[in-house]
């Protein structure tokens, strides 16, 4: 079966159904007597809501109920919790406001839910919406950084002096000062980081269905980690106990990170269901996406790097301010903190690093994890910074990396920053990237580019990421409120095949097809007898979901620890069966035989024993053949490698082109290359996006002007060029696979080759700067002020 | 209300409708064609291509009564049974859908297109799919899978 195990590029399992049109997305449900949600929202960034008057909207046509956060609160509906706490710099805790479902005294952003109106079809509620009279006081509003941090800026909440929600540091500030003082070079950069809104192609969706007969709740949504959502809804907001609610996620149409939040609108469905007696479905619409999903990234940064006279890296200072929104998301403290400053050693040896991170809450949606979470703020600065450094110092930027690389002799690595790197070869992908982009024969590309009036410049990233989150101890210690294990079941049915219950979730991953894949390589059975089922907490005894690029190295190595103990049973069986010493019987291709005989009992035949125990060892062994695992990975993973982008720019126009994109990623062993590749072109995609095209726009006073597809750009066919994916494994040392995670790399490594390369074609020009997203507009504008600032 | 009569891949349908209902609520909520997606409200997405009269459509843009008297394919009409569509299969064969929302409005442009040129080029490809968005796929497996579907509907070799 080696031809559909680890390491064979098939084509997916899942396919078929999506490619028919027979998909189940959570809008494609419809169940009996279903009513529809329309969700009112603040149209301010700050208001005092002074009066919810429903009686006109109430007389509306289909209208079946209109609720507001007071009906909430007599129901004692708990508020939306946060599943990470930072700690200050002086000890003293973050500052936590409330996140109530429905705000009821005050709006704090566009698209706040204030109402909720319940009718017979989805037009009703909507129409019925429009005639909900609400009165707003407008109060004073802030959106942007900047302003917030400002003296006398308006209050997004009063117990949060300066809007501060957090002031935390990591790294030894003595250590850092002594490098700076002895540092014969010194490299400033100021850059931000561009808030981003994710954007699955799905709109999030939810219905809830309360079963009075049975006292039971369901609730399908639009969920990276269904568990999660049941664990927050039974502790924290819904309050009904866990074995009473299930939470289903079906088809999910990608999330990024946008989907793994407890939002507002599940609870606000679940608990209308309850008092309504009738299932009770809520669908965004696009616009409501914009407004209401998680935003991500958002910082303000500025650093410091210090260097000896051979340019190696002395020590690193880094300041960064990060917007947080108006409430705190699920996994927001963890995103500009242990997500992000852990990681700004990048895969150079740096003896000293000292971070400063202020969060900020603004009249902003919430900021929370978007593909790659805190990392690729990291590598954008690091690599930004590594750039101007081999400018200012005149040494080659291929050269100043390799200078300054952890060298593969030297893992582990412990870092300044708490992590310790376990393996990696950065030389290696540096080199094959490098090689795949024809990096010597870019002067020649460069001089036919300038033939035509184009400016052609050369970019290079060589990044690092932490991902496979997480170790249960480490995070806890560092303030997540749940632990990061996967879980996994694999059930073996009496003629052979195999179901495997995960916990981890598949919305475009293609876990119905990797995983699989590890079931045939262990058991030796083919990848048809092998169903992976996932995203039904009444299915799947427990999970902690897919973000972090940590459903093959933890969820994954679940189900290997789990397929270990079905072989370590079903050895016991054959030996009874063969009657033949335990010690004495191997698996090997799909069977397990008495080594130094033929005698052998096929996996099945095994299975069939297991569950008919004519001839069965019952009193050693209880019939049936299923085992459970849950694995706690016992460090991160550290996929890392090098990005390699070629643009072109017009002068004329500013339009910046990327024409060529070389990667080499060190994502660990690979399970199916066609679905890594796959998921490097997507992560691709947009850190591209980011570069050149998306940018959340607020005004000053928090009106969010980027508010549909017309107006947040979103990188299309005809803007991106094919990407050569290169790889060169290093084996991750601590899961059995030796996996490390690949949905991330994309996003993390390519902003920063993006805009050096723009910076590298603008060069001659003498623009040293330009921010993300690096539009026409923008390039244009620094050409010109260049050009100004030279005349 | 109003009535509209239409055929859906290849059947026949009457459906009362508002003025204001749209293609793609028809054939979602009223038809329970549910492969045929929704994923924007600006008409950007494309998520919801079907083919009217054979030629692609966003059936967010079109109203269901300027649909009546029309013959409209959606993906669900597609495949031969249980024999996929060429373009279906080569979206398979070249990883060319992932979380597979946008894949059916992806699929029945791809379809328009291959209709009215038989050997593109990657360049006709990327410009003509510049009205669907793909979030996940970075849309390189999209246009090799296109350019492979169009090999092998000319009877050539991928």
């Amino acid at each position: 079966m080696s031809n559909q195990g680890v390491g064979a590029a098939i084509p997916r399992k899942e396919d078929r159904r999506f490619l028919l049109g027979k998909g189940q997305y959570t809008d494609d449900i419809r169940l009996p007597d279903q009513l529809y949600a329309h969700i009112v929202r603040s149209p301010y960034a700050h208001a005092r809501i002074a009066a919810v008057r429903k009686s006109k909207a109430q007389a509306a046509p289909g209208v079946v109920a209109i609720f507001t956060g007071a009906d909430l609160a007599a129901d004692q509906v708990g508020g939306l919790p946060c599943g990470w706490g930072i700690t200050n710099k002086d000890g003293s805790p973050m500052v936590e406001p409330p996140h109530p479902a429905l705000a009821s005294d005050r709006a704090r952003h566009v698209g706040d839910p204030v109402a909720l109106v319940v009718a017979e079809t989805k037009a009703q509620a909507k129409d019925a919406a429009a005639e909900l009279e609400i009165e707003y006081e407008p109060l004073p509003a802030v959106a942007h950084l900047a302003d917030a941090v400002a003296a006398g800026a308006p209050q997004v909440w009063e117990q949060a002096r300066g809007n501060v929600c957090f002031d935390w540091h990591l790294g030894d500030q003595a250590a850092c000062d002594a490098a700076f003082a002895k540092a014969n070079k010194v490299v400033e950069i100021e850059l931000t980081n561009n808030r981003l809104i994710p954007n699955a192609m799905e709109p999030r969706c939810a219905i809830g269905h309360y079963d009075a007969a049975n006292d039971h709740y369901t609730l399908y949504t639009t969920s990276q980690n269904p568990h999660v959502i049941r664990l927050l809804m039974s502790a924290f907001t819904l309050k009904v106990p866990e074995h009473k609610l299930r939470v289903v996620a079906p088809d999910v149409g990608g999330g990024f990170g946008s989907k793994i939040y407890h939002y507002a609108e599940e609870l606000l469905v679940m608990w209308a269901s309850r008092k309504l007696g009738q299932p009770v479905k809520w669908t965004a619409e696009r616009s409501e996406s914009f407004m209401s999903d998680a935003h991500g990234r958002d910082h303000v940064t500025k650093a410091q790097l210090a260097l000896d006279k051979e340019g190696r890296f002395l020590g690193l200072r880094v300041q960064t301010l990060a917007n947080l929104g108006a409430y705190l998301s699920t996994f927001a403290p963890a995103v500009p903190t242990y997500l992000y400053a852990t990681l700004l050693s990048g895969p150079y040896h740096l003896p000293a690093i000292y971070a400063e991170v202020k969060a900020i809450f603004t009249h902003t949606v919430p900021v929370d994890a978007y593909r790659g979470a805190g990392r690729p703020e990291a590598s954008y600065l690091v690599e930004r910074l590594v750039d101007k450094a081999a400018r200012e110092t005149g040494i080659d930027k291929v050269e100043i990396r390799r200078r300054n690389f952890i060298p593969p002799e030297k893992f582990p690595y412990q870092t300044a920053v708490a992590l310790q790197y376990d393996i990696g070869n950065y030389q290696a992908t540096l080199d094959l990237a490098l090689k795949a982009i024809d990096y010597r024969g870019f002067e020649k590309r460069k001089a036919e580019s300038a033939g035509r009036g184009k400016l052609r410049g050369i970019g290079i990233s060589t990044y690092i990421e932490a991902c496979g989150i997480a170790p249960s101890a480490v995070v806890g210690s560092l303030g997540a409120r749940a632990a990061l294990y996967e879980a996994a079941t694999v059930r073996v049915h009496p003629t052979g095949g195999v179901t495997v219950m995960t916990g981890s979730h598949s919305h475009g991953q293609g876990h119905e097809t990797t995983f699989a894949q590890l079931v045939v390589e262990r058991l030796g059975i083919p990848l048809d007898s092998v169903e992976i089922v996932h995203g039904d907490t009444d299915k799947i005894p427990f999970g902690m979901g897919t973000y972090g690029s940590r459903s093959i190295a933890v969820g994954g190595s679940a189900i290997v620890r789990a397929l270990d103990k079905v072989v370590a049973k079903g050895k016991k069986i054959a030996a009874h069966l063969l009657e033949a010493s335990e010690a004495d019987v191997e698996f090997k291709d799909g069977k397990f035989v008495v080594v130094g005989t033929d005698r052998a009992k096929a996996f099945a035949e095994v299975a069939f024993a297991a569950y008919v125990p004519h001839n069965y060892p019952h009193e050693t062994l209880e019939p049936g053949l299923e085992e459970s695992a849950f694995y706690d990975p016992k460090n991160f993973t550290f996929p890392a490698g090098c990005h390699v982008v070629e643009v072109e720019v017009d002068p004329e126009t500013g339009v910046t082109r990327v024409v060529d994109v070389a990667v080499a990623d060190d994502v660990g062993r690979v399970i199916n290359p066609l679905l890594v590749e796959g998921q490097i072109h997507g992560g691709l995609a947009q850190g591209i996006g980011q570069a050149l095209y998306e940018q959340c726009v607020y005004e000053k006073d928090g009106q969010l002007l980027s508010g549909s597809m017309m107006s947040y750009c979103l990188p299309r066919a005809s803007d991106l060029p094919n990407f050569k994916v290169g790889n060169h494994v290093t084996p991750c040392t601590h899961n059995p696979l030796g996996v490390k995670g690949v949905g991330e790399v994309g996003a993390i490594g390519v902003p920063p080759a993006v805009i050096n390369a723009v910076l590298d074609a603008l060069a001659p020009l003498g623009v040293k700067d330009i921010t993300m997203p690096a539009t026409p507009e923008k390039v244009w504008s620094a050409i010109q002020a260049a050009k100004r600032q030279r005349a | 209300m109003f009535k509209v009569t239409l055929q859906v891949n290849h059947k026949a349908h009457t459906a009362e409708v508002e003025p204001r209902t749209l293609l793609v609520e028809l054939l979602r909520d009223q038809l329970r064609l549910t492969g045929t997606h929704v994923g924007c409200d600006t008409s950007q997405c494309g998520a919801c291509v079907v083919l009217v009269g054979g030629k692609s459509v966003k059936s967010c843009t079109m109203l269901a009564l300027e649909a009546d008297g029309t013959e409209v394919v959606t993906v669900e009409g597609l495949a031969q049974g249980d024999k996929l569509h060429p373009v279906q299969t080569a979206f398979h064969e070249h990883h060319g859908l992932q979380c597979g929302f946008c894949t059916p409005g992806i699929l029945m442009s791809a379809v328009d297109l291959l209709a009215r040129t038989n050997r593109p080029t990657e360049h006709d490809v990327r410009e003509w799919l510049d009205g669907n968005l793909c979030r996940c796929t970075g849309y390189h497996n999209i246009v090799k899978a296109v350019l492979s579907a169009a090999d092998k509907m000319r009877g050539g070799k991928s």
